[in-house]
């Protein structure tokens, strides 16, 4: 229910051709019922051996019926096609803007891919389901209640072997659907599996032919792919029972019909009923089994796609863990940094950072060290709250950074991310997301501090280059020098390089740092490496290691006083007389 | 639609063709089946007017006694039609299950296997994911053809004849009537079909562009979020979903309308039947008929029913156009993989196991650990040489096109257990000389020797069991840690691969994890880090031992401290080997014996570590940090 509440709210506009269909259908229905009653009248007129003239009238009304029911189909047709593709756009709008106010939190949480696959597979799930409960939904039951009054009214006691049907095939239909499901869901899984596996073998071609493995793997794709098909037959040989299962029903109603049928129409006289109400009478019954059928369609597809409706809601219901405060300040004073008593830990894992304490002031240029997982990057991201502290507090100016303006503070401290991406479109376009309505001159200059400007002017096109998709186009080192360009852009108070420059040669690394130094001595620069030249400069370095600050000061402090540093950088410097 | 929609000629004939192949008498069968069901499933209408003749001549007596044995007799014979169909019905369907997913599981198995003979260069010129939707789409469409609109479409055929038949059989004037709205319904079908076909050509594109921008954003999602460009994401994204909204909405409405208008072109024909049924009855028009009777009440009503039958029928042969035609194309793609060329072998000197017996080499059927090349000769005797990893390079020449050459005269020397060193910026041809060692390429012009053999003598396979590869990208498979290192050597103890596991230096980490050599890894090993998951990869070259390896920036993406801990695995490996080694940080090749530096496909420096230094040329320049290497 509560799901679909939620799906509910994103119809809006298109609740008018959503109601509209549903309106239709019901008339397109009833217009479907009354055709055969009246062919019913016109054949035993005809075998009253009535004048041209009824056969005429009849006719006349019977093409005007039909043309009606077919104008309520286009029509049903065309406001069902409105809504339903209106619903999945809302959808997927909602989906999108909801997306928008995540917090990295909830973005971790479901994970790009899996966004993806929600916002394109889940949605067109849900927009078929949703054609399909207004139209067929209210089509068949419809349909079959109707069908199974006029068979009544037309056929009397005969129509008793419609209600002798019904149970058949809606039980046999029902059984089917539940003992395939469970069978299909678990061979999707497999089949998933098996794809998976495939990718696998693509991906890693270079690996399978190198250590001539194509008929291991053959053998292993075989085995894989037997599994899958034994389980598909299975459950394809269950669902193959709903075609016999409804031409037996059919096939009784037919008999019954003729034989009793006919006794009824002789012992009658052919009052209680006549030979065009008992051709009549099949008309119904087959308009009830499909409607039957088409029911348990219904009952399939929406247990299929109630699992990508639960996927889409969990989108569109799970709430930013980051919002903004409700008196926002909109300015930051200064540069400058505090954590004090900082702990950290991501959902319910253990903690990530352990009470940190720091005090950078503004300008500082401070350089952190470290191995994979001793939480550089955790640390950093407390700063423009990207996360929130799991206790203690983080001041960007002297003032706790849940008080500011979201878009305020992140305008200020600018993050260059360690997977960094660039979108794609031209350079100036990719430049433009650091400041919307940046000129010419103010990109050329941030460019030359991130010693970009060199190698655009030595694209054919310049700063009109197409970045592809991923920024596949360009080298490591461009895309970040780029990404350093694009964030220096909107000159903040702080800039932060997670590891940005790993793919940047030591020269023009240095040059970089150098610039900034020059250009923007005000900004706090925070530099995470892991190259010690990147960071040897610096004002004072952090040495970080498993969420803990271990070392704090200058390159030859720590040299002095610190292990770990001094490790680091010594097998970095194993020659030590060429590096520069 | 990004990927082409033609359906060849012949196509069609060659799924059949395989289909008969794999299945020559189930086949048989369910056609069988599928022929006496659709016949039987027309017969009603003569029963029916059969019975609705004793009716209509009896209905004024009301003496049902005197009809009750005739007419009970004609269903009995129904019923009993009936029961056959019913289990033809079951039979074909339940065939049918057994016969698409079977025939599926054969062309996958082609593909599959077929795609493990395609050369290397195959894999590097279409994109993983184009291949892999041959796995996914194409075979998708290929199941909705097999299991339904063939045997959809076979049925139709059949009933459409033999309803056909039955009416010429009852009036050719009505079934001219008939034929009439047949047109009719190809005309509509044509014309609103063409519609929503051309709408959803567009739609795809559409769908196409916006999964595009899904994906980019998703992927970027946390770089909006820095740069607080969430707004403009949220208007570029409008825009393009109301363009998927517009084009969606065209080709569903046309596609919604089809059916309601192909039903009621069926009512409106009922209609028009009824009417000129009932006119040449009043009127005691002269039938025309096959079976001669004339015109008469108990013909009409069955022929009304008959004709919806009719345009049922037809309709559903117009329903299943769309899905052919997609499941043809798909045929088609797939066709297409499974006649890519396979890669050529003509290497004829293969790698056996041998053993030295006074002095001379002799093949042996067990393993010894050494390994010779069986070379034989054109006047019919045969050499042993011992593999000892000797590689040299001729004035090697390469392009991937034929006229875009990508290496210019490469020679060199690497004797047994030497450790040969490429440098050089991306792109300059440092991996493309590995690929031509283990021929994944073949090169343009030149020579190159393994143990004095020209390696085109060579048997690809065995050529390729005697190099080792470690590279970038990991790849490792999904399985255990131990399937992963054996993947090296297939027939290895378990204390073989955890001594393998052991030189690499991953023996710690892999005892520390919960189910030791047992974890599961999958997803590429996304469960272990990057340095993890390269001491795992260390461990199954080693357990293969061969004479050469070639390491491919196997350090390039783990941070410096744990370098350290993989280099140790690395040395290890390389001990008593030849080994070539492409290396992004210099700091792991300085102790090479030669250092090649590669500048646009030619070496333009060689020597050693001191020796380059001193030249203060290009590697001098690299080594100092005053280039990048991307």
């Amino acid at each position: 229910m509560y799901l679909i509440k939620t799906l509910m709210k994103c119809i809006r506009e298109f609740k008018k051709p959503a109601i509209l269909t549903m309106v239709i259908v019901f008339f397109e229905v009833i217009l479907e019922v009354i055709i055969p009653f009246v062919v019913a009248d016109l054949v035993s007129k005809i075998e009253g051996e009535c004048g041209l003239g009824t056969i005429a009238k009849y006719g006349a009304v019977l093409i005007v019926l039909a043309t009606l029911s077919l104008t309520c189909g286009a029509f049903a047709g065309k406001f069902c096609a409105t809504a339903s593709c209106g619903f999945a756009r809302n959808l997927r709008k909602d989906m999108f803007d909801k997306i928008q106010t995540y917090s990295f939190e909830n973005i971790d949480k479901f994970q790009s891919s899996s966004l993806v696959t929600r916002l394109t597979t889940d949605i067109t799930n849900v927009q078929m389901s949703f054609m399909m409960l207004i139209r067929t939904a209210i089509r068949s039951p419809f349909m079959l209640i109707f069908s199974f009054i006029m068979g009544f009214v037309m056929g009397g006691k005969i129509a008793l072997v419609f209600l002798a049907v019904i149970p058949i095939l809606f039980f046999g239909l029902i059984i089917i659907a539940r003992k395939a499901m469970p069978l299909f869901r678990k061979v999707f899984r497999k089949y998933d599996n098996l794809n998976n596996s495939i990718q696998e073998n693509i991906k890693g071609m270079r690996v399978v032919k190198s250590f001539v493995r194509e008929d291991y793997e053959k053998e292993k794709f075989d085995k894989a792919a037997s599994d899958v098909c034994k389980d598909f037959t299975k459950a394809e040989r269950i669902l193959a029972w709903n075609n016999p299962i409804m031409q037996v029903c059919l096939n009784i109603i037919m008999v019954v019909i003729l034989s009793f049928g006919s006794k009824v129409v002789i012992t009658s006289l052919g009052s209680t009923m006549n030979v065009g109400q008992m051709s009549a009478l099949l008309t119904y019954g087959f308009q009830i089994l499909m409607s039957l059928m088409m029911i348990s369609m219904i009952y399939v597809m929406l247990t299929m796609s109630i699992e990508s409706a639960e996927r889409v809601v969990e989108v569109l219901n799970e709430n930013s863990s980051l919002t903004n405060p409700p008196h926002p300040i909109y300015e930051v004073k200064n540069g400058s940094i505090d954590f004090d008593n900082v702990s950290f830990r991501y959902g319910q894992s253990k903690m990530i950072l352990n009470d940190i304490n720091l005090h950078i002031n503004s300008g500082e240029t401070i350089g952190i060290l470290g191995g994979t997982g001793s939480a550089k990057t955790t640390l950093i991201q407390l700063i423009s709250r990207l996360y929130d502290v799991t206790s203690g507090e983080v001041k960007v100016g002297g003032v706790n950074v849940k008080n500011y303006d979201l878009d305020t503070l992140r305008n200020e401290v600018s993050v260059v991310l360690q997977k960094n991406i660039l979108f794609s479109g031209s350079i100036i376009d990719n430049l433009r997301w650091g400041k919307k309505d940046a000129t010419m001159d103010e990109m050329v200059s941030v460019c030359k501090l991130a010693q970009a400007h060199e190698f655009i002017n030595a694209f054919p096109d310049k700063y009109n280059t197409h970045i592809e998709q991923g920024g596949t186009n360009v080298s490591g080192g461009q895309k970040q020098r780029l990404c350093i360009a694009r964030a220096l852009l909107k000159n903040p108070k702080i800039i932060i390089f997670d590891d940005s420059t790993s793919a940047v040669d030591t020269k023009t690394d240095a040059l970089i740092r150098k610039g900034l130094k020059e250009y923007i001595p005000e900004t706090t620069k925070i530099i995470i490496a892991q190259r010690v030249a990147s960071v040897e400069d610096a004002d004072r370095i952090i040495v970080m290691n498993n969420g803990q600050i271990v070392g704090i000061g200058n390159h030859e402090e720590l040299m002095k006083n610190n292990e770990i540093y001094r490790e680091v950088y010594e097998s970095q410097n194993r020659v030590g007389d060429t590096n520069a | 639609m990004r990927r082409p929609m033609r359906a060849k000629k012949g196509t069609i004939k060659r799924v059949l063709k395989y289909l008969f192949k794999f299945f020559p008498v189930l086949l048989t069968i369910t056609i069988i089946c599928i022929i006496i069901n659709a016949v039987v499933s027309t017969m009603p209408s003569i029963f029916m007017q059969r019975v609705l003749e004793i009716v209509e001549n009896n209905y004024k007596t009301g003496d049902w006694a005197t009809v009750a044995n005739s007419v009970i007799k004609l269903v009995t014979i129904l019923a009993a039609l009936y029961v056959v169909s019913l289990l033809a019905n079951i039979c074909f369907h339940q065939l049918l299950a057994i016969i698409t997913q079977g025939y599926l599981k054969k062309m996958r198995e082609l593909m599959f296997n077929h795609m493990q003979k395609l050369p290397f260069k195959y894999f590097d010129t279409h994109t993983h994911g184009d291949i892999m939707s041959y796995y996914t789409n194409d075979i998708d469409t290929l199941r909705q053809m097999i299991s339904q609109s063939i045997p959809q479409l076979l049925i139709s055929g059949i009933s459409v004849i033999s309803v056909l038949c039955i009416m010429l059989y009852f009036s050719v004037w009505l079934t001219l009537v008939v034929l009439l709205g047949v047109v009719l319904i190809f005309v509509a079908t044509k014309i609103v079909g063409g519609r929503s076909a051309k709408y959803f050509l567009a739609q795809q594109k559409a769908i196409g562009k916006t999964e595009g921008f899904i994906e980019e954003m998703m992927n970027g999602q946390k770089v909006i979020k820095v740069f607080t460009h969430e707004n403009e994401a949220i208007k570029d994204f409008d825009n393009i979903n109301n363009y998927l909204f517009e084009q969606s909405e065209k080709a569903n409405k046309y596609a919604n309308m089809l059916m309601p208008i192909l039903n009621n072109i069926g009512n409106v024909l009922y209609v028009v039947v009824a009417f000129v049924g009932g006119l040449l009855l009043v009127t005691h028009a002269k039938n025309l008929s096959i079976s001669g009777m004339a015109l008469s009440f108990s013909i009409v009503v069955p022929f009304l029913n008959m004709t919806k039958q009719f345009t049922g029928n037809i309709n559903q042969v117009s329903n299943q156009i769309n899905s052919v035609i997609m499941g043809m194309a798909g045929a088609n793609r797939i066709f297409d993989l499974l006649d890519e060329e396979v890669e050529v072998d003509n290497g004829y000197v293969t790698l056996v196991n041998a053993k030295e017996v006074n002095g001379e080499i002799v093949e042996t059927k067990e393993r010894t650990g050494m390994w010779a090349w069986k070379h034989p000769h054109g006047d019919g005797t045969l050499t042993y040489t011992k593999l000892a990893g000797d590689v040299q390079m001729f004035d090697v020449d390469f392009g991937y096109e034929p006229n875009k050459i990508v290496l210019h005269d490469i020679t060199l020397y690497a004797n047994p257990g030497q450790k040969i060193a490429f440098v050089g910026a991306t792109g300059a041809g440092k991996t493309t000389i590995t690929n031509l060692i283990n021929r994944f390429y073949d090169i343009a012009d030149g020579k190159i020797r393994y143990d004095g053999i020209n390696i085109n003598k060579i048997k690809k396979d065995d050529l390729r069991r005697s190099l080792g590869v470690v590279l970038q990208d990991t790849n490792l498979f999904t399985g255990t840690v131990l399937d992963n290192i054996r993947y090296g050597k297939l027939d290895a103890t378990d204390e073989e691969c955890i001594a393998a596991a052991k030189l690499a230096g991953a023996d710690d980490f892999i005892n520390k994890m919960a189910d030791g050599y047992n974890t599961m890894l999958s997803n590429n090993g996304s469960n272990l880090s990057q340095g993890q998951r390269q001491l795992i990869a260390i461990a199954r070259a080693a357990v293969a031992d061969p004479p050469v390896m070639i390491l491919d920036e196997a350090t390039s993406s783990i941070d410096t401290r744990t370098e350290a801990i993989v280099q140790r695995g690395m040395d290890a490996l390389m001990k008593g080997r030849t080994v070539f080694v492409i290396a992004h940080r210099l700091s792991t090749i300085r102790n090479s014996n030669v250092i090649m530096v590669l500048d646009h496909g030619r070496i333009i420096e060689r020597g050693s570590h001191e020796k380059l230094l001193a030249e203060k040329g290009q590697y001098y320049q690299l080594y100092t940090g005053a280039f990048e290497l991307e």
